[in-house]
């Protein structure tokens, strides 16, 4: 059964093949075997995924029959799950139960998925290699030395090892596809906006976006058909209404124009790597795409951008961890300031500490000009690259990371070494583009990902081209060894 | 640009974030280490951009003006470190 | 030495709307701690703010008021700082684009001058909790109820130059924001804020000096106090070698003086951003006309046209222009009697007397407009004296009716008829003969004097009810043979 996809799944559960109940049984013991070895899960929801299983039993046996109905699946730590431990796998919100659910948690508990627990990742969201987590790093269920990827190392490795068919992510510069890309997964960032923040527990509010991590890009669609839609909540979220993703897959890719940006392709890339790239490539053209090269000039710049613009949001989205209303609060505080400083002191870890301390110097005075202002400004040329080069081609093309999975405690002494790893996927972010990682082959034993951008709410293109090259490879039916 | 261990005091003191005596120097070292990276952005030239704050340039909504949300104090409290009388405690604010 | 006070305002309005600027919590004053904050209002992890549409209008309101600009965007921006009444470390106001920009008030000064207070900007922010001191063994107790009441913090230029005029001007804000309907202005429940700005220069010399902020004065005799109190302090302080230090003071009305605030942040850098949580605020022509259209009559208008159409002074235009409330009244007795002047008099003076010996507001007054309308009738058609008037209004405050009710019950009507009254004054000259010889046998001077007496007397006789010119005249006659 951990086998099926969710697509798979639903098809079972419609044949009665087993019911939503056994399946989550199954998964729950598998989960208990061998999470012990990868530490994906931070909380397990046992009571609650045998209350929704049955309740999804019960809607089926009524009738309905949604795509999700029964699925099970686990949430990122950061989305609130009401009265569930919500932690962001951080030492200071030890004991917060969420008071509410966040609307993505709602909206698939609405289409009858089943939760089976809360995820690990890198604290708050902070990082690419799912190591900063206060619940312990994440392994790489295809090498157990290395990373997964961050900041959703945990929904990855969850799914990658089959213990969950899917999951919820965030990817604020690339946390949802890079760990996609090193564990053979399939992930897709949604346009900024199209999926709602509330009860999303914000790192950088202009650049966070919500999304599913599956096997297929068929189960991206289905997850992601019942996480996206306007909410009132959010006053950033788009009231433009949802594509069917599930219809967009089968679109044919015949005069699908592709572009290759040559700034990917210099040194700091694996040539492994680009190899594979290249390889997608021949396949979509078999397909019938086009490809041209384009250029994205100010790319480089796009690192030190966000490592401004997403510190500096981060810095004050985090003042509210202080110790006063929920979650962790230091030992007999002497004075006000000393409740603040310990709790936070000792509730946040290192690189939370580090970014806080970041944004704070960025946005300070005499500061903010030279910093987020000109961050700022280095966005929007950004966003004009991708919007010139969508006029020449419809989809970009690309590595998703310039370097495989990396052995755990590589790269802990040197932070930056670790942002470097972001460069093909932060410029989604800053521009709010759509983008997703499919896997495209292996080096080494290690996954190798490609990524594809697309331009605003174009998501059914990504999932369509990522679907239709998935009918003619089988890189994403691959298991890792002894799961 | 380069910061010094009171620049990092500071900011760690505007942040409200304790930070150990001994964990000073290499933070400072690390933090001067990002900002070598930021610092890269001062080779760029953006004369004439305007600062993009928000990628989609959507503007806000407005909300009618109703009252929907009711008194949830328990539930809310219910995960409060320290409260008395439906307040939240602190240590004493002195003004 | 010649001193100049410099002084500008900042006047936090806690806007009347339903809900809070970013959740939609009740505002109302007085509820039990914390039953009336959100998730949103707590600062929650993963909590949005979405903005309240009538907020945005009563600002625009306020705009079109004054005078002002208003931008065709305005952006909120957070100021962040630790403080425990503030949950989610900073607050989220505006900054660089405020939703009001430049504006003015005209103010009326004491010798009824006008004066322009030019107003820089006006911007929306929500509003902090409170903290409570009282005794939980050591710790202050955080109440969020008010935290996301909307504020509109109005910013004057410094262009007012003694406590009076700060006075004047704060309580011409104060009467503009209840005209518009945009805030109630109770100021001892902490509707209408305003922190002083204060400094002194000597006289003549171009440069402000440093200035001190005295923060949260909650009536308008404090301010004036606190003001007049700074001022000299600063003198002081100058005159002795001291320097003025720019900083955070609070007046303490018991002791009628400032002190220092121990200050809640040393080196203050807000680091001010744009929210990333809300999008530019677009304000379209279409509806600031839309709003424009829904704008009272403002006070300076009203006083104006009252001095105009009514002929009342300045400063009777100004008193009963000062609440929306009064002037409606006013307007209302004046349209049942036709007699401005009268009904300005009578609604400044007898029912005013009447309202603050009570502690009554306009809209509680025991005499209707309806009613005191109809009593200046009686006077003008000499129904009833001026003085019997008083009894009638005393009459008609215990509830006994109309004017006319009452005059009736009581039997108050004026007697007019010159027979009955010269028959009166007879029975009074006869019954006082004596000091009708003295008067006949007096010089005008000791004349004049001795006229009161018999005046007095023929009231008594005629119980008030005689017609005063009527007595006068043909007293006058008799007398003089």
């Amino acid at each position: 059964m951990h086998q099926l996809t969710l697509a798979e799944i639903a098809r079972a559960l419609a044949d009665k093949q087993f019911s939503s109940e056994e399946l989550t049984r199954s998964l729950l013991a598998r989960i208990q075997q061998l999470d012990p070895q990868l530490n994906s899960f931070i909380t397990m929801t046992e009571e609650l995924a045998l209350n929704q299983a049955k309740a999804a039993d019960a809607r089926r046996a009524a009738g309905e029959n949604g795509a999700l109905l029964g699925a099970p699946i686990g949430h990122k730590d950061l989305f609130c799950t009401q009265d569930v431990l919500t932690s962001c796998a951080s030492k200071i919100l030890t004991g917060f139960k969420a008071p509410y659910n966040a609307t993505v948690v709602e909206k698939l508990a609405t289409a009858g998925s089943v939760t089976l627990g809360k995820l690990n990742m890198d604290e708050f969201a902070m990082g690419s290699a799912n190591e900063s987590s206060h619940y312990g790093a994440v392994k790489n269920p295809w090498d157990l030395t290395r990373v997964p990827g961050g900041s959703s190392g945990g929904s990855a490795a969850a799914v990658a090892a089959r213990l969950l068919p899917a999951a919820t992510g965030t990817d604020t510069g690339g946390s949802i596809r890079q760990p996609a890309a090193l564990t053979n997964l399939t992930g897709i960032k949604p346009t900024y906006g199209r999926v709602s923040r509330w009860g999303m527990i914000a790192y950088a509010s202009s650049l966070d976006q919500g999304g599913p991590l599956a096997r297929t890009a068929e189960d991206c669609a289905l997850m992601l058909q019942a996480m996206a839609g306007f909410d009132a909540k959010d006053s950033t979220s788009v009231d433009q209404p949802v594509d069917d993703y599930l219809a967009a897959l089968t679109q044919p890719l015949a005069g699908l124009r592709i572009g290759l940006p040559k700034e990917y392709f210099g040194a700091g890339l694996d040539a492994r790597i680009g190899e594979k790239v290249m390889a997608v490539v021949d396949e979509l053209k078999k397909l019938g795409a086009t490809v041209k090269e384009i250029s994205l000039p100010n790319m480089q710049h796009a690192i030190p951008a966000y490592y401004v613009i997403a510190p500096a949001e981060a810095s004050s989205n985090l003042s509210r961890f202080d110790g006063v209303r929920f979650g962790y609060r230091c030992e007999n505080p002497v004075n006000l300031e000393d409740l603040y400083k310990r709790s936070r002191g000792e509730g946040f870890g290192a690189e939370v500490k580090r970014r806080i301390m970041v944004g704070t110097y960025a946005l300070s005075a005499g500061y903010y000009d030279a910093y987020y202002l000109k961050a700022q400004k280095i966005r929007r040329l950004i966003k004009n690259d991708f919007v010139a080069a969508f006029n020449d081609v419809d989809v970009i093309l690309g590595p998703t990371t310039p370097n495989l999975a990396w052995k755990l405690g590589e790269k802990n002494n040197d932070p930056v070494a670790a942002y470097l790893e972001d460069i093909y996927t932060i410029t989604a972010n800053l521009a709010g583009i759509p983008g997703l990682s499919m896997p495209a082959g292996f080096v080494d034993g290690l996954p190798v990902g490609v990524q594809l951008l697309a331009p605003y709410f174009q998501e059914g293109r990504l999932l369509n081209v990522a679907h239709q090259y998935q009918q003619v490879t089988d890189w994403h039916t691959q298991a890792p060894t002894g799961f | 640009m380069a910061l010094e261990r009171s620049d990092v005091e500071k900011i760690a003191d505007l942040a409200r974030l304790g930070l150990n005596e001994a964990d000073i120097p290499g933070t400072t070292e690390t933090l001067n280490n990002i900002l070598g990276l930021i610092d890269q952005m001062q080779a760029v030239n953006t004369d004439g951009i305007e600062p993009l704050a928000h990628p989609l340039e959507a503007t806000q909504r407005l909300r009618a003006d109703q009252v929907t949300e009711r008194n949830q104090r328990d539930a809310y409290q219910a995960i409060a470190p320290a409260v008395e009388n439906g307040l939240y405690l602190v240590p004493q604010v002195i003004e | 030495m010649q001193w100049e006070t410099v002084i500008g305002l900042e006047i936090h309005a806690q806007l009347s709307t339903q809900s809070k600027i970013f959740s939609a919590s009740a505002i109302t004053f007085g509820a039990e701690p914390n039953t009336q904050a959100s998730l949103i209002d707590l600062g929650m992890p993963g909590t949005l703010p979405v903005l309240n549409a009538e907020a945005v209008r009563m600002a625009c309101k306020f705009g079109l008021a004054i005078d002002a600009e208003i931008a065709g965007t305005n952006i909120f921006a957070r100021k962040n700082y630790f403080y425990p009444d503030l949950p989610k470390g900073y607050q989220t106001s505006q900054m660089d684009h405020p939703i009001v920009g430049k504006g003015f008030l005209d103010i009326t000064l004491e010798d009824g001058s006008q004066k322009r207070i030019g107003i820089t900007r006006a911007h929306l922010e929500e509003d902090a909790g409170k903290s409570l001191h009282e005794d939980f063994h050591g710790m202050s107790g955080i109440d969020l109820n008010r935290a996301g009441t909307p504020l509109l913090e109005i910013v004057s230029e410094p262009d007012i130059r003694s406590a009076k005029e700060a006075v004047a001007y704060v309580k011409a804000i104060h009467a503009l924001v209840r005209y518009l309907s945009i805030c109630d202005g109770n100021m001892a429940e902490g509707s209408l804020r305003c922190d002083c700005n204060v400094s002194v220069r000597p006289k003549g010399q171009a440069e402000f000096g440093t200035r001190a902020e005295i923060k949260n004065v909650n009536s308008f005799r404090f301010i004036e106090k606190a003001i007049n109190h700074e001022v000299q302090r600063q003198i002081e302080l100058i005159e002795d070698g001291g320097k003025v230090v720019q900083e955070t003071r609070l007046y303490d009305p018991n002791k009628d003086q400032t002190r220092s605030m121990r200050s809640k942040e040393e080196a203050n850098d807000y680091r001010y951003f744009p929210c990333p949580d809300l999008l530019p605020v677009v304000i379209e022509q279409s509806f600031l006309d839309e709003v424009r259209a829904t704008l009272p009559e403002l006070p300076v208008e009203k006083r104006a046209r009252f001095e105009s159409e009514f002929g009342l002074s300045a400063y009777d235009a100004d008193v009963l222009a000062a609440s929306r409330e009064l002037a409606d009244y006013f307007e209302a007795v004046n349209a049942v009697c036709g007699d401005a002047k009268l009904a300005a008099n009578w609604v400044m003076g007898e029912l005013s007397s009447l309202l603050n010996k009570d502690n009554l507001d306009i809209e509680q007054s025991p005499v209707s407009a309806e009613q005191l309308g109809g009593m200046i009738l009686r006077i003008k058609d000499n129904t009833i004296s001026g003085k019997i008037a008083k009894m009638v209004f005393e009459a008609m405050a215990n509830g006994e009716g109309s004017a006319d009710q009452v005059i009736e019950a009581k039997g108050l009507k004026q007697v007019t008829d010159s027979g009955a009254i010269e028959a009166m004054l007879d029975d009074v000259l006869a019954a006082n003969a004596e000091q009708v010889e003295q008067y006949r046998a007096s010089d005008e001077a000791k004349r004049g004097k001795m006229f009161g007496f018999f005046v007095g007397q023929a009231m008594k006789a005629s119980k008030g009810k005689a017609n005063p010119g009527q007595v006068n005249q043909l007293l006058k006659q008799k007398l003089e043979g």
